[in-house]
């Protein structure tokens, strides 16, 4: 009984120390390969990291599901309200020709685009579902420049780790790791299913990230901020940051 | 020791009888971790559910398309015809992060049962129905003892009958990998390495509405369980689930 006891003692004991020393080592490792979250902390942190490292991993260069033409919905469902202050609404009525996209922090050259400038960049179009943290979701056809081609306009200094979305409407600013920003699908929209972006869908100017919930897709977006840390954007809020669910 | 031994005897101070071997420890610990988690889940899933009580079939699904049914309930959004004049507080921030911290317990809590209960020979032992019992004679004469939730004889204080081991596996190896698998498939991350598990479903929103499905089973499964744990004695049964043992003569219900 005390040998049996005493061994027992001293194997759970070597255990132990194995897993906590591992989870240690586990934590250093995931941390050098970017896969622990800006929001691991308190009590859902566990779940938030394990959910993060493991879509990391698995979908380093995985394409959202894109659909035929034939599957766009016929009704897309402009979710939201629409900026109503007078700045917006004078934008809009000039057709949003003085709209400005700054991008700046830890870019080499930072720059002011105007929608002209981003319209004269290669396009790229793509058909995928917009899936709401509500539950419901429809296809379309989103329009515009991938977001990598003008952040390497601005040039990307090597200490870059996130890209902040800065949205007209102030309380909406959230933010993307580098492997989202720099994906060939996270675009920055400014048409839907074949003409401009409608101001319900967020026009003129909206980011697009197919791999997570509709709520990563900021909109109205105005300014980009290229940072290392998000301490001074409390990422996520209320919301978990990581949203490929 | 000091701890399990006693346990044991206040197992057998409440039972007051002399003591079987029930379950054993692997299957006392995932089993309660197991409860923990299905009803955080449980309530953070319905929590999440109320921001869109609308439930579709296919690929996409939203206000503008007809509805394979609706839950006849308030929800948390403004934007969800309901019928009620009033709108739910938004509380999907806590609910989703709850529920991905449960399934990640859950999950690895399955493995560590599934794994075991293959070593340990507890499904071929436990679990699987004997030849003999897999009959429609022997089936429906112990279904109509649960329909008329006739409480069990004293030869089930020891083992499963074969409907409680049916039931059992269809909820182990049926409804749990039916949540995991529609619950990664509602996930466009998961999906964009793995895309054949949603368009085998038919579409994000059929995987939805199966997930919904699979948990009302689950549900099912869980109030037919409590019931059928208060017929056969609810202390007794409990305490099983608990230290292990059961008394050899159980004493009434409560």
């Amino acid at each position: 009984m005390s040998s049996f006891s005493r061994r027992k003692l001293i194997t759970t004991a070597v255990a132990a120390t194995a897993g906590v020393s591992g989870l240690a080592a586990a934590a250093r490792i995931a941390e050098r390969y970017g896969l622990i979250p800006p929001d691991h902390g308190g009590i859902y942190g566990p779940g938030k990291v394990l959910t993060y490292a493991s879509h990391r991993l698995l979908t380093r260069d995985t394409f959202a599901r894109e659909f035929p033409r034939s599957q766009i919905s016929r009704r897309p469902v402009a979710n939201g309200e629409v900026p109503d202050d007078e700045d917006f609404k004078r934008l809009q009525s000039g057709a949003f020709a003085d709209w400005r996209l700054a991008v700046d922090g830890m870019v080499a050259r930072p720059e002011s685009f105007s929608l002209a400038q981003l319209w004269s960049y290669p396009s790229r179009s793509q058909i995928t579902q917009l899936i709401c943290e509500e539950g419901w979701s429809f296809i379309a056809e989103w329009i515009g420049v991938p977001l990598s081609h003008v952040l390497n306009v601005a040039g990307i200094l090597p200490q870059a780790r996130y890209v902040v979305s800065f949205s007209v409407q102030r309380d909406w600013v959230d933010s993307i790791d580098m492997a989202d920003a720099l994906h060939p699908q996270t675009l920055l929209t400014y048409g839907m299913n074949g003409s401009d972006l409608p101001v319900g869908h967020g026009g003129p100017l909206r980011l697009r990230v197919p791999r997570q919930l509709g709520y990563k897709s900021v909109k109205y977006i105005n300014r980009l901020t290229v940072t290392d840390s998000l301490k001074q954007f409390s990422p996520g809020g209320s919301y978990a940051w990581y949203a490929g669910i | 020791m000091a701890d399990a031994a006693s346990v044991r005897s206040f197992a057998s101070a409440v039972s007051q009888t002399t003591s079987l071997p029930r379950h054993p420890a692997i299957v006392r610990i995932t089993h309660w971790i197991t409860t923990g988690c299905f009803l955080a889940l449980l309530v953070s899933g319905a929590e999440i559910v109320i921001s869109h009580p609308r439930f579709y079939w296919g690929e996409t699904g939203n206000v503008f398309t007809p509805a394979l049914f609706k839950l006849p309930i308030p929800a948390s959004r403004a934007s969800v015809p309901t019928g009620y004049g009033f709108v739910l507080p938004d509380q999907n921030g806590w609910s989703r992060d709850l529920h991905f911290e449960a399934a990640w317990i859950i999950v690895f809590t399955g493995l560590l049962y599934t794994i075991s209960g293959v070593v340990t020979r507890h499904f071929r032992r436990q679990l699987l129905p004997a030849d003999v019992d897999l009959n429609w004679a022997a089936l429906s004469r112990v279904l109509a003892d649960h329909m008329r939730i006739r409480r069990p004889g004293a030869a089930e204080a020891g083992s499963y009958n074969v409907l409680q081991r049916v039931t059992y596996l269809f909820v182990i190896f049926v409804l749990f990998p039916l949540m995991i698998w529609t619950g990664f498939a509602m996930s466009p991350a998961v999906v964009s390495a793995f895309p054949g598990i949603v368009t085998v479903l038919g579409g994000h929103q059929s995987a939805r509405t199966i997930h919904f499905f699979a948990s009302v089973f689950l549900v099912m499964f869980l109030v037919g369980h409590i019931v059928m744990v208060c017929r056969a004695g609810f202390k007794n049964r409990t305490l099983a689930m608990l230290t292990g043992r059961v008394a050899a003569t159980p004493k009434e219900g409560p």
